[in-house]
């Protein structure tokens, strides 16, 4: 369990705390910061964390779905990840700067 | 042909020359609209023509066409068709209809020559004629009610169809809410009706009708067929709901003659007709019929006698002469009463269409004051004019002449009937002949009082055809029930050929005996005599010895006022009814609706409003914040299972 084999073997346990650390760490980003930049690295992050339990479930549990929906998981991140950019990229080069301020004038 | 077809192009013909005109009404030109127009009822006219020919063709006792298209309403016992039925009562009907109307279509083409909105009145004239049709042809109360607020609507467009003037608009509101009092009697009457018979198709109902008449007035049969009269009244201006047929001449003339002289105002003695088994086991309805019809004959005349306007005086000469057709529904005669409708239709619309043409070569001048001695300047109209002339004032052997008088004998034979009433429309005769004979002499005859600087000119052809036509019509148009006095000592003896064609449709007068000859031709007599005589002293005032008008109308001075201001009845409505209505629902509005609802509709919003204003933060547009309230939601989640 948990709480006993903490510190001595390494095991399901560990790698859900990285997960969440992990996705803590995500979303204090994307929460916190302005950078559009830093928020999609954020929103990577996140997923991230999620496919760390993903990975850690499967080998937990002997079964192959959870790899196989990581590879889902990823394919998405990095479409997110174009799109998130491109629109990045055209701030950028409107107002010299990603901050997701200026978003608001995507408002019809 | 296949009739349900034939029946289908009749009634759609109208429609969708309506939705051709009505849809493009900006793009289409006076006279391409006009033709359009035309065409769809011509085209309707031809199909009348081809139904009505199949008609004649079967045997009398089973003269009837009826065609249903779907089942329209089925509500438990409830069973209403789209359904419309041919026989010889509504054969005359569409005939008047379709016919009169392609002629006043016709008509409208050159008058409207000049008008912006030439498609738009088309269209609106087509609409009229499709829900015209409707009504007539419906084979039972409610489909007749479609057709019959229909014509209701398109009668309020067109007369208020010049509605940039405030008058106008006033006369088509005017028309509309009058009419809508006796619709609401109308629905009542069908309602009264389905209690008591448990159908409202017409067949149905005039064979449950009650053989034996009933005297007790509050019996379902006296009480429906009364309101459904009242109904009429307001269709058919009779009094007290006449009011709205005057104001309606703000409208074009062409739709003055097809719709407030033709047809439309027909309606109400149409229903009677359609319902005639029932209204006849009413007497005591019957009775108010005949009163009203008869009072009504002596209102439009005397009235029709002092006013001004060319289109008022043949106003309210319509609202005497469908006075003298409830009077013929009042006493029984039915027959009389289609007979002087279709009569009426023809020299009627020819007037109101000569009046059209004077009022066009006249520049819009209305008042036979300033006319005078146009016989001169318009022959055509002159002339035709005249025919309408002597067929209204009922000189043999024109058209109103055989109609009035089979009214009068029926008043004066029926069992139904009375010597006064037979005295009324007499009276009515002569006072008809009088203001008639006046419009003649001050329009027509005479010196000119026309302003110099109008010149009068005669109408383009496609005005003076349907004037040409229609004066035929009313030269003619009594031959066809010519009675059976004058038609012994005719050569050849013709019968009367529209009492043989009604006869299976028209239940008989109970107890009716065959008429007395000498005392048919003596009552004939009186009353052509009388007509003659009282148009001579028209003619003697108005053209020989102008400065006896004045003089007659101040030795009766009162009298004559009170009958110039139409006996004041506008004002006692406005005084009794409108004005105590009015101030009821202003006071309604200042206190109870500013004050109270009001009021409370403005707590209500402002409670509202408050909590709103209370959440409003959340919601800012935030994307961040947003995905904080989630996260913040997760973490909520979570500690409410770990706490659990």
């Amino acid at each position: 369990m948990l709480s006993t084999d903490l510190f001595t073997q390494i095991g399901l346990g560990h790698y859900l705390v990285l997960s969440a650390l992990l996705f803590c760490c995500g979303m204090a980003g994307v929460l916190l910061r302005r950078n559009a930049i830093v928020l999609l690295m954020s929103i990577e992050l996140m997923l991230n964390a999620v496919n760390v339990s993903f990975v850690a479930f499967s080998r937990y549990l002997g079964q192959q779905e959870g790899q196989i929906m990581v590879f889902f998981v990823m394919t998405i991140a990095a479409a997110e990840a174009a799109v998130g950019l491109a629109l990045a990229v055209s701030i950028f080069k409107r107002f010299r700067e990603v901050n997701i301020r200026y978003f608001e004038h995507l408002k019809g | 042909m296949n009739h349900p077809i034939l029946m289908a192009t009749l009634l759609l013909a109208p429609f969708v020359g309506f939705l051709i005109n009505g849809l493009r009404y900006k793009r289409h030109s006076a006279n391409l609209a006009g033709v359009i127009a035309t065409t769809a009822v011509v085209i309707s006219f031809i199909s009348a023509i081809l139904l009505v020919v199949d008609l004649v063709g079967l045997p009398p006792e089973t003269r009837v066409i009826s065609v249903k298209f779907f089942e329209w309403i089925s509500v438990a016992s409830l069973k209403i068709n789209a359904g419309f039925v041919l026989d010889p009562v509504s054969a005359i009907m569409i005939l008047v209809i379709t016919g009169v109307g392609s002629l006043i279509h016709l008509f409208s083409i050159g008058y409207m020559h000049h008008d912006a909105g030439a498609a738009k009145y088309f269209a609106y004239l087509n609409l009229f004629l499709f829900n015209m049709l409707i009504l007539v042809l419906g084979d039972s109360l409610p489909v007749m009610f479609v057709g019959w607020e229909g014509v209701g609507l398109c009668s309020y467009l067109l007369i208020g169809f010049w509605f940039t003037d405030d008058q106008k608009a006033a006369a088509g509101m005017k028309a509309f809410v009058t009419n809508r009092v006796g619709d609401a009697a109308f629905l009542l009457g069908m309602f009264i009706l389905f209690l008591s018979f448990g159908t409202l198709t017409f067949s149905e109902i005039n064979q449950l009708a009650p053989t034996d008449p009933t005297l007790a007035w509050m019996n379902p049969v006296t009480l429906g067929t009364l309101f459904l009269f009242i109904g009429a009244t307001g269709k058919s201006a009779q009094i007290p709901l006449y009011v709205w047929l005057p104001d309606a001449m703000a409208g074009p003339t062409p739709v003055s003659a097809l719709i407030h002289a033709a047809t439309m105002v027909t309606a109400g003695v149409y229903m009677i007709v359609r319902l005639n088994p029932l209204f006849l086991a009413a007497p005591n309805t019957m009775m108010i019929i005949a009163i009203i019809g008869a009072l009504t004959v002596l209102l439009g005349a005397t009235i029709g006698m002092t006013q001004w306007d060319i289109k008022k005086v043949l106003a309210y000469s319509t609202v005497s002469q469908l006075g003298y057709m409830f009077l013929a529904c009042g006493v029984g005669a039915f027959g009389a009463a289609m007979f002087h409708l279709m009569t009426h239709a023809f020299f009627k619309a020819l007037m109101f269409l000569g009046s059209g043409s004077v009022i066009h070569a006249m520049h819009e001048e209305q008042d036979i004051r300033k006319m005078g001695g146009l016989k001169k300047y318009l022959p055509i109209t002159h002339w035709t004019f005249f025919f309408g002339w002597v067929a209204i004032i009922g000189l043999p052997p024109f058209a109103g002449f055989f109609s009035k008088d089979e009214i009068l004998a029926f008043a004066f034979f029926s069992p139904l009937g009375h010597e006064a009433l037979w005295a009324v429309g007499a009276l009515g005769a002569t006072l008809t002949a009088f203001y008639m004979t006046r419009l003649m002499a001050l329009t027509f005859w005479g010196k000119s009082r026309v302003p110099k600087d109008t010149h009068p000119h005669e109408s383009p052809p496609t005005m003076s055809i349907p004037l040409i036509v229609l004066g035929v019509l009313s030269i003619v148009g009594g031959w066809i029930g010519i009675p059976h006095v004058i038609g012994a000592i005719l050569p050849g003896h013709p019968e009367n050929f529209l009492e043989h064609w009604l006869h299976h449709s028209i239940k008989p007068i109970p107890g009716l005996t065959p008429f007395d000859v000498t005392t048919e031709w003596v009552l004939m007599g009186v009353s052509v005599t009388l007509a003659i005589c009282s148009a001579f002293v028209a003619y003697h005032m108005y053209v020989q010895a102008p400065q006896k008008p004045e003089k007659v109308a101040k030795a009766i001075g009162p009298v004559y006022k009170v009958i110039y201001n139409k006996y004041f009845v506008d004002e006692a409505y406005f005084a009794g009814i409108i004005n105590p209505l009015v101030k009821a629902s202003k006071g309604l509005w200042y206190y109870i609706d500013v004050n109270f609802i009001d009021k409370t509709t403005y707590v209500i919003s402002d409670v509202v409003r408050g909590g709103g204003s209370l959440v409003r933060s959340l919601q800012n547009g935030n994307i961040q914040v947003y995905a904080m309230y989630i996260s913040l939601g997760l973490v909520a989640t979570l500690l409410f299972l770990l706490v659990r």
